[in-house]
């Protein structure tokens, strides 16, 4: 099965830094547009939710195809998430707010939308903080609670996404509805029988 | 910053000693190698962008750099041909503008189904450098090429009962794809109370950059209101109405308390959800602080005077 061979991982990292290369690619051969600073930042913001989403993904993926496998992906898809998120806020805290921290407070405190966004990016600071093998260790079965952030986090990033958009409702909607389905597959009642407690028998 | 020359103080004799707009056949030989189809029309041929070559340079100028065209043409609100900013100039490449006719009525003694043509004819066109700025917290310095709305509208006679002006866009899914869908409640509606109208700095734009207005830009004719959030600006418009209660307005239908009717450009009135303080100009990367009136103040904050613009946004 590929999902356990030795290049999946160096794949995926490739493919993480896809949507990386694409921006990079485009800044250099003008092809960010006429406000590159809010294509930046609209990407960034996608690609955030997107990975996010992904990563969420994960546990359902190994309870549908039985796969254990998909959990080696987990971490690395977090971490991309965080990367993208960091570059998100940096473009928004450099470019819209000329690195003045006073500007930037007054619209986190003033903007529900952007007091969500951030929020959901001060709430991954932790979790990036704790991925490594050896905080894991450390925190035992805190780790886990820890972790389970990450559900706060999706709600308030769609959230986000859906309070700044002017009319049109249709990519926050259905990051919104793909949001929900892997938030209600987490809860007791609509997981499968026996799904939880051996992933691989199936 | 800002001069205008008031030729409207001036009378018409002494302006215009020879008609300055020459006629469409004359301005097409100049145009030269365009095809025969949009010699019969060349406003048709909107999506050509033809070259314009007489109008009054510097009607309305402005000491601030143009933006490009390239950027001007290429990043559009104009949700007929969808919502990203790209997708108005990709959707809009086949639109045809043949044959428009404006309906014109409501308090007049003209209405009628006018042609766009024919009724722009008798005008000099002017070259106005206005600021637009979008709600959206964006903007840009466009060279428009028009007339003023307040001649145009003078030719269909308003009653004493017409206080409001309404606009209405062009309702043709087929034509304009974006219209598939209900982002917005079609047609396409704006509006002006009658004094607004008839400010001297609003237009109806024909053209931009030296040329005819590209599609994605609202050809064949819109409005310019430079001292309102760009949304006022309506496009592609196939209607005029004059009103006498203040007539209902496509995003102020969508979000009554966001968008108000008068929607202009205030720095001290935040929307709801972002700040309006501030704008980045396009072709820059940090912001820069947002004029009262879009810096127009001095030519229209009399029009405000009785008004509390933090009720009447």
């Amino acid at each position: 099965m590929w999902l356990k061979s030795a290049w999946s991982k160096p794949v995926v990292h490739l493919l993480c830094l896809l949507p990386l290369a694409g921006l990079v690619w485009a800044g250099f051969n003008d092809g960010l547009g006429a406000n590159p600073v809010e294509k930046l930042t609209h990407e960034t913001g996608d690609w955030t939710l997107r990975f996010l989403l992904i990563t969420l993904s994960l546990t359902p993926l190994r309870q549908w195809t039985g796969q254990a496998s998909w959990i080696r992906f987990r971490r690395m898809l977090g971490l991309y998430t965080f990367f993208y998120v960091s570059c998100h806020f940096l473009i928004w805290f450099v470019a819209d707010h000329s690195l003045d921290p006073g500007s930037m407070i007054e619209d986190i405190v003033k903007r529900p939308y952007i007091t969500l966004g951030f929020s959901a990016f001060l709430l991954m600071v932790p979790l990036a903080i704790t991925s490594n093998q050896a905080m894991i260790r450390r925190l035992g079965r805190k780790w886990k609670t820890l972790h389970r952030l990450v559900y706060l986090i999706i709600l308030l990033g769609v959230l986000h996404f859906l309070w700044l958009v002017k009319a049109d409702y249709l990519e926050p909607g259905i990051y919104a509805i793909i949001a929900l389905i892997l938030l209600a597959h987490r809860i007791g009642p609509i997981k499968r029988p026996g799904a939880r407690s051996s992933p691989v028998t199936r | 910053m800002i001069r205008i020359k008031k030729r409207w103080e001036i009378p018409e004799s002494e302006v215009t000693p020879e008609p300055l707009y020459r006629r469409r056949r004359e301005f097409m030989q100049a145009a030269g190698t365009i095809g025969g189809a949009m010699l019969l029309n060349p406003w048709a041929a909107a999506q050509a962008a033809l070259q314009i070559d007489d109008y009054q340079r510097g009607v309305v100028t402005l000491d601030e750099e143009l933006t490009e065209e390239a950027d001007a043409t290429s990043y559009n609100n104009f949700y007929e041909f969808g919502t990203d900013k790209e997708d108005p100039k990709r959707n809009s490449k086949r639109f045809k503008t043949d044959d428009w006719t404006i309906e014109v009525s409501g308090e007049c003694a003209k209405p009628g189904t006018y042609d766009f043509e024919a009724l722009m004819k008798p005008f000099p066109i002017e070259e106005r450098i206005y600021r637009l700025r979008c709600v959206e917290a964006w903007s840009m310095v466009i060279p428009w090429l028009g007339v003023p709305l307040g001649s145009i509208l003078a030719g269909f006679k308003p009653t004493s009962k017409a206080k409001y002006v309404a606009f209405r866009t062009l309702y043709d899914p087929v034509r304009m794809p974006g219209q598939q869908r209900s982002v917005l409640n079609w047609p396409y509606r704006e509006g002006l109370t009658i004094a607004e109208a008839m400010h001297p700095l609003t237009i109806m734009s024909v053209g931009m950059y030296g040329k005819t207005i590209p599609n994605q830009n609202g050809a064949p004719i819109r409005l310019v209101v430079p001292w309102k959030y760009g949304f006022k600006s309506i496009k592609s418009i196939v209607g005029i109405e004059f009103t006498e209660t203040q007539p209902q307005t496509s995003w102020n239908m969508a979000a009554p308390s966001e968008y108000g009717f008068y929607s202009n450009v205030n720095p001290e009135v935040d929307h709801p959800r972002w700040s309006q303080k501030r704008e980045r100009r396009i072709g820059e990367i940090f912001k820069r602080d947002t004029l009262m009136f879009n810096g127009y103040a001095e030519e229209v904050a009399e029009l405000y005077d009785d008004l509390d613009l933090t009720v009447n946004f």
